[in-house]
């Protein structure tokens, strides 16, 4: 309309905003039946407990119809209007219920579909009358041919005698489609609007994207960084020390034949015995900054690993595919810091480290047969885990009531 | 005197592991930097023995030990001794599952620097022997195994006995340590070794055993 209205009413357009009315109608009498039916029902049985449920359903019946108006909406809006939910990759039903409740865009559809129910499914249903009439006016000469020799009247009382004289019935029919076309254009921007201010992700919410955007940047640069440090360690500090050890080594094997300097072979040999320690300490180090048998050989190769070097006993029973960088380095790092905790403090006999992936999502869990009693918000260790798997849209249950068992458990979406 | 090469990106060490070997009495036909060179080198000359890094370029992974694999497929008789920065049992495992264990080394980088030992494993790999670093059979055998592993079909008992032999313990010690007679002690290993389907006729006992393990582990 936007380009002429007289382009307009010989273009597609009047058909698509008809075709979006027409629809509209249909949709807004089902969704005034549903509310009507849900809410009576709810309020009805609210006693019962079941009524809850009806009424709770109503609530966030908006949330799946405003998805299918975002896209109906594409019949006379070529922008389209994205989603205003976060995204919840494997929740279970009641965690989907209790984040949409809580989400402010799921009240404003509901709005909306009370506005459709109300108001803009009667208005096209309006149109919809306007142009059904229209079009019979329209035809009127052909009416009155097709059933005479019947009396057809326009007009009460007043007979059409015959098809020429129904031209009148057309050029009225004529002026009612061009007045639905237009009426028709008008509602249908009036909805758009609606549906971009109600359906629509608002400023605030993009506000949290960038947010999360930024944490996921941050935690990147992160990962890159202990990457960095470990390789330079590797290739810097620990090839040197190899190479001191190496000399001493030899220079050890040269003295040893010759008895004057038994001093010197002596000192030479405690030399490299420390050089061995550094050694050791530095290659603990490195595995604890970013251990290279988790990239090359995965998750359950590495827990594997720090099973065996665990003071307690610990079962691992991983059946997980190669996972995505990031997930893996913090599945790992927080099954590190489970056994790390559980052999300080909980006096445990026995761990066990399972995990298997159930619908895209990764789920690790680390149990142990300890005292329990472990506070969560206590460990400086566990926050900063809870942090990095909030990035991920993963998040860190802990489970350890007083007597035990203790059980961390990690649940991280694969599916990006 | 053996003809080596010599694999490993590190120009310190290189020159270092050079030395070492030279001054020993070998002769090092080729010190080169990466999985490809090495590759170019072994098939222009035959070594005696191939000794490699864990790690190279270009992507600074497990590119030596995929190497050392794929020179073992091409010649299952070519002796090659992997270096490695890293005691994590799944190099180990990686090394040497599938295939021949015969004249396959896996030996912590460290351990260059007692040079009689480095060398004597060196020798035990030229002449077709197992050589698995005693850091590793250590962390294998200090811990009852998982479910999966061939060692679970041990008792507990067995397993004491098993790791007091991988740590090289005669009989007579191991039935010392565990305050029982020598006749139990070569009871018990002759019921490991059934258990792991190993021949206790053949090779380094303990070396059998940290197989067995291995090659149950995930790689």
């Amino acid at each position: 309309m936007r380009n002429g209205p007289r382009r307009f009413l010989f273009s597609w357009w009047p058909w698509r905003c008809w075709g979006y009315h027409l629809s509209g109608a249909v949709l807004g009498y089902a969704v005034l039946a549903v509310l009507a039916v849900l809410t009576g029902a709810g309020v009805l049985l609210a006693l019962l407990g079941i009524g809850l449920v009806l009424l709770t359903l109503a609530a966030v019946s908006g949330v799946p119809l405003g998805a299918l108006e975002r896209r109906r909406l594409r019949l006379v809006e070529p922008v389209p209007v994205p989603a205003p939910h976060g995204i919840l990759a494997g929740a279970g039903p009641l965690s989907w219920l209790r984040t949409r409740l809580r989400e402010r865009s799921t009240w404003r559809e509901l709005g909306y579909a009370l506005l459709l129910a109300l108001a803009f499914g009667p208005a096209g249903f309006g149109v919809t009358v306007l142009l059904a009439f229209s079009c019979i006016l329209f035809a009127t000469p052909v009416i009155v041919w097709a059933i005479a020799p019947d009396t057809v009247m326009l007009i009460p009382g007043r007979a059409v005698s015959g098809p020429l004289e129904g031209l009148g019935g057309t050029a009225v029919g004529l002026l009612g489609l061009v007045v639905a076309a237009y009426a028709a254009a008008l509602l249908a921007r009036a909805q758009v609007r609606t549906a971009r201010l109600l359906l629509g992700p608002r400023e605030e919410d993009g506000r949290v994207l960038e947010l999360t955007r930024s944490r996921v940047r941050l935690v990147d640069a992160f990962e890159a960084e202990r990457r960095r440090i470990e390789r330079d360690l590797h290739d810097g500090a620990q090839q040197q020390l190899v190479a001191l050890s190496m000399t001493l080594g030899l220079a050890e094997r040269e003295l040893r034949g010759v008895p004057a300097a038994a001093g010197a072979a002596e000192l030479v040999a405690r030399g490299r015995g420390e050089a061995r320690q550094a050694l050791e300490q530095l290659r603990n180090l490195v595995r604890g900054i970013h251990p290279q048998v988790l990239t090359d050989h995965g998750l359950a190769a590495s827990v594997a690993e720090v099973a065996l070097r665990h003071p307690v006993p610990v079962t691992v029973d991983l059946d997980v595919p190669r996972l995505p960088e990031p997930v893996e380095a913090t599945a790992y790092f927080s099954v590190t810091e489970a056994l790390a905790n559980s052999a300080k403090h909980s006096g445990a006999s026995r761990v066990e480290v399972t995990g298997r992936m159930a619908k895209g999502l990764l789920v690790v869990a680390v149990t142990d047969d300890g005292r329990g009693g472990a506070d969560p918000s206590a460990g400086a260790g566990l926050a900063g885990l809870a942090d990095r798997l909030a990035v991920l849209r993963g998040r860190l249950v802990v489970s350890s009531p007083v007597g035990g068992p203790t059980e961390l458990r990690v649940e991280v979406p694969c599916s990006g | 005197m053996l003809r080596l090469i010599l694999a490993e990106d590190s120009v310190l060490l290189r020159a270092g592991l050079a030395e070492v070997l030279t001054r020993s009495g070998h002769r090092v036909i080729a010190a080169v930097g990466d999985a490809a060179a090495l590759r170019e080198a072994v098939a222009a000359e035959r070594p005696d023995v191939v000794v490699t890094d864990v790690r190279m370029p270009p992507d600074f992974r497990d590119e030596g030990l995929r190497a050392a694999l794929e020179l073992r497929s091409t010649d299952a008789s070519l002796p090659v001794l992997v270096l490695s920065q890293y005691v994590a049992t799944a190099y180990a495992a990686q090394l040497f599952t599938g295939g021949s264990a015969a004249g396959l080394g896996y030996l912590l980088k460290d351990r260059v620097g007692e040079v009689d030992e480095f060398l004597d494993a060196l020798e035990r790999v030229a002449g077709g022997q197992t050589v698995i670093d005693p850091e590793v059979v250590r962390v294998l055998l200090s811990h009852g195994p998982t479910a999966d592993r061939p060692l679970a079909r041990l008792t507990p008992r067995e397993r004491e006995v098993l790791a007091l032999m991988a740590e090289g313990f005669n009989n007579q010690a191991v039935a010392a340590r565990l305050f029982i007679t020598e006749a139990a002690v070569v009871k018990h290993a002759g019921s490991i070794f059934m258990k792991l389907d190993l021949d206790p006729t053949e090779g380094n006992r303990r070396v059998l055993a940290v197989l067995a393990h291995l090659r149950g582990a995930p790689s």
